[in-house]
């Protein structure tokens, strides 16, 4: 071809666009990178560098005042991730089974309860395993689970998650039509759809399967979410919609789920 | 082979003007792409009524997500993308005068995106994909939807690979001739989608599919959410380059007027390769994980998108002019009436540049880190794009069937009074859906969802906007209606044979052009520089960072 070479500096075209977009990238970064940080009242940099290092995005290393404060209770130490209870197998399950007989006082005989504890059969093994964890270093009180949790094993709970998931539920066969707090929530309140994470809608993990639980044990949680006297729910959620409740909403959402298996 | 040898004879006999072996292709890529569109729209209208005071609130949230997805998915990466490439290859051979190298990897690139399309929309269709179409991770679909998508992507990059390989070819038998204009436009925007696209499938390929797969569990949604904004906004200058060829070659030829200035055309198109990637970080102002710098940096660069967009429009608009003084217009604003007014090119640029110009101004809100933090993530966002895209753009992507169907169906295509209606319709609905979004956006309303309390006396206020929202969407259905009705005329209309495609001629004719602006190169070095420049560093950080990737969450597991 005899087209002038492009890619030479004695090509008008070439010098004056690559000198054009590295000027404006040029002043873009003064200003970007140097003037703005500097010119930020409430900022304190330690040096130019300094102001450069954080409009780049690096992270601050906290100064030695900035001491991060620990709770003053137990907090859970159960990290959720979906797959973390995946491929649970007999041999577990037949664990679980033998380990069960001690809870069935409460929990009924196939993970049934007559005596408004929770029900555990075909609950979720995530939830069970994190309340067993949650239990056992104090991170949910309870008097009767307490003890009863103290002496189990990392294995032990997850053999128990896997028996209690494994057992069949109670049957889905009413139709009955959700109350506005579970199909929809309320979103001026910043309340979710109950249902977006305990069913109906969907299921997120770490979240239990409600339906069919004994309405006075939902409404209990409920307003101990409320009160603040359960604090082991994973970043406030269940504390923050449940303060925000009205007793109608906490009432309506409890019977919805108890009278729904 | 016979035929195809016959073909090039009749060419050469007539001086290179029936040149044309891709009629069907291009036909079948612009109905599948109007099919899609269709669909998709109605799934949008169904939004606009679900989520208004109109309807009761939606019983199953995940209905409405379900349809954003399918809705965002199709009219954002497949219905532009298969209307850019038919196009492409409509310019290709009637610019070049000569026929599409590669026909057969051009079908089989359109065979990819409709299977990719096919296994897209199954899973959103089923409840196992709703991520909507910015895939959001730590969401984390079914992953037949996401290699549905990389299947339409690998599709569009045989187009982006064809239409180099045929300008390559044409200038190695042409040398020193300059480039037709309307192929010179059309590789640039081919190029520019090549490059855009990286980014969204560097974030499918490395960070989502394994997770979706199962081969891993968690993902980083800063990485990720940086990689798609390297394509999510470069990719809205890949819908507008047809348009904006449309601009240039279709309607000064339409309208019987000259193009003011082949040069400038070719500089707005290579500055579009220049300045449209290295901007996408503006739609992460509120991210954490990008430093206040680079987002400063990307705000700068968001402005000069303008220079490329006035160039056009000055250009165009002195275009437009020769054409009313060509027809015995006088005086400073006398040409303005002596325009066709009833030609549908006119029309069509005419409602298009009304819709560019607000959404323009508009987008100049958006580009500012400070004014962005009033309407991030509201309604305002939604009404942009849909006033840029849908209305200045599509409404272009109409006028480009109407202008080429004949060529394609060898139809006529006389129905000028419904094509007016239809454009009509389309610019009002377009503004009665768009403006009160708009509104509704700066007293807060958020995007995307799935209902709203419009009892309560915050919000109430809103409820009236959002209803004439609805009234306007169901006004674009009727013009889309329309617009396949007059598609459909075309189809059916006797055979005629139309004469020879035309592009807009400039007033001079370029004779030389320089090399610069003769090829792509220049401008493809600097679209690579200044992405580095501009994105180098916060990817590279991102990765570096240790302890930010999160559990991701699967959708539509289990309920």
């Amino acid at each position: 071809m005899s087209e002038e070479r492009v890619a030479s500096l004695r090509n008008r075209w070439f010098t004056t666009s690559v000198g054009l977009a590295a000027a404006i990238a040029l002043v873009g970064f003064l200003i970007g990178f140097l003037w703005l940080p500097l010119a930020q009242p409430g900022e304190r940099f330690r040096g130019v560098w300094d102001a450069i290092c954080s409009a780049a995005g690096l992270l601050h290393t906290p100064a030695s005042s900035e001491q991060i404060v620990a709770a003053d209770h137990p907090t859970t130490r159960v990290e959720v991730i979906p797959q973390m209870l995946d491929g649970a197998d007999a041999v577990s399950i037949g664990r679980g089974a033998t380990l069960a007989l001690r809870c069935t006082m409460c929990h009924g005989a196939r993970g049934l309860s007559e005596a408004n504890s929770p029900n555990l059969a075909g609950q979720y093994s995530i939830a069970i395993y994190k309340q067993l964890v949650d239990f056992k270093t104090g991170a949910r009180v309870s008097a009767v689970m307490a003890p009863l949790a103290a002496d189990l094993s990392e294995s032990d709970m997850r053999d128990l998650a896997a028996y209690y998931a494994y057992l069949p539920r109670l049957s889905d066969s009413s139709a009955i039509h959700p109350p506005r707090i579970v199909a929809s929530g309320a979103p001026l309140r910043g309340i979710a759809p109950c249902g977006a994470c305990h069913g109906e809608v969907g299921a997120k993990a770490g979240a239990a399967w409600l339906e069919g639980q004994p309405v006075a044990y939902l409404r209990t949680q409920l307003e101990a979410f409320a009160s603040g006297a359960r604090r082991n729910d994973i970043d406030e959620a269940m504390r923050n919609v449940a303060r925000a409740m009205t007793p109608q909403e906490i009432d309506a959402a409890s019977r919805y789920y108890a009278e729904h298996p | 082979m016979l035929n195809r040898t016959r073909r090039v004879l009749v060419t050469l006999l007539t001086g290179g003007s029936a040149v044309w072996t891709g009629k069907r292709l291009v036909l079948a890529h612009f109905w599948f792409a109007f099919a899609g569109f269709g669909g998709a729209l109605l799934l949008g209208e169904w939004q606009m009524f679900i989520r208004s005071p109109l309807a009761a609130w939606i019983g199953d949230p995940e209905l409405y997500y379900r349809s954003v997805t399918a809705h965002g998915t199709t009219m954002a990466y497949v219905f532009p993308t298969l209307v850019a490439m038919g196009f492409g290859y409509f310019v290709t051979e009637q610019s070049l005068k000569r026929p599409l190298i590669g026909l057969h990897w051009a079908w089989f690139g359109w065979a990819l995106a409709v299977i990719g399309t096919i296994m897209v929309i199954v899973p959103i269709a089923l409840g196992r994909a709703s991520v909507l179409y910015t895939f959001y991770p730590p969401m984390v679909g079914n992953a037949f939807y996401y290699i549905g998508f990389v299947l339409v992507v690998v599709g569009s990059w045989i187009w982006v690979a064809l239409m180099s390989v045929n300008l390559y070819r044409w200038k190695r038998d042409n040398p020193g001739a300059p480039v037709p204009f309307p192929m010179f436009a059309t590789v640039a925007g081919s190029l520019l989608w090549g490059w855009t696209a990286v980014g969204a499938a560097l974030e499918v390929l490395f960070q989502i599919i394994p997770v979706a797969l199962g081969w891993r569990d968690t993902i980083d949604p800063g990485l990720a959410r940086v990689l798609f904004s390297w394509t999510l906004h470069a990719i809205v200058y890949f819908w507008l380059i047809p348009s904006y060829i449309a601009y240039y070659t279709i309607v000064p030829r339409a309208i019987g007027g000259r193009l003011f200035s082949d040069t400038m055309g070719r500089i707005s198109f290579a500055l579009f390769l220049v300045v449209a990637m290295p901007i996408g970080i503006h739609h992460t102002f509120e991210d954490p994980q990008v430093g206040a710098g680079f987002k400063y940096l990307h705000s700068v660069f968001t402005a000069l998108v303008t220079v490329p967009t006035l160039l056009t429009v000055f250009t165009i608009c002195a275009s437009v002019e020769i054409a009313g003084r060509l027809r015995g217009g006088k005086g400073v604003f006398g040409w303005l009436g002596a325009l066709p007014w009833r030609n549908p090119a006119m029309l069509g640029i005419a409602l298009s540049f009304v819709m560019l110009g607000f959404g323009g101004a508009g987008g100049i809100i958006n580009m500012s880190y400070q004014l962005d933090a009033t309407i991030h993530n509201t309604q305002w966002i939604t009404g942009h794009f849909h006033l840029i895209f849908a209305g200045a753009i599509v409404i272009m992507y109409f006028v480009i069937a109407y202008d080429t169907w004949p060529h394609l169906t060898g139809r006529g295509l006389d129905c000028l009074g419904l094509m007016r209606a239809q454009l009509w319709l389309w610019c009002i609905g377009m503004i009665v859906l768009t403006f009160p979004w708009h509104w509704v956006g700066i007293l807060g309303m958020p995007r995307r969802m799935a209902f709203y309390d419009y009892t309560n006396p915050e919000i109430a206020r809103e409820a009236v906007p959002v209803i004439m929202s609805v009234i306007g969407g169901a006004i674009l259905v009727v013009s889309a209606v329309l617009f396949f009705i007059v598609l459909l005329c075309g189809q059916t209309a006797p055979r005629s044979e139309p004469e020879a495609y035309r592009f807009s001629v400039a007033v001079r004719p370029p004779r030389r052009v320089p090399a610069a602006l003769n090829g792509l190169g220049l401008w493809l070095g600097l679209m690579i520089a200044l992405t580095i420049v501009n994105y180098g560093f916060p990817i590279a950080h991102a990765i570096a960072t240790p302890g930010t990737a999160v559990p991701a969450i699967m959708v539509g597991e289990r309920r």
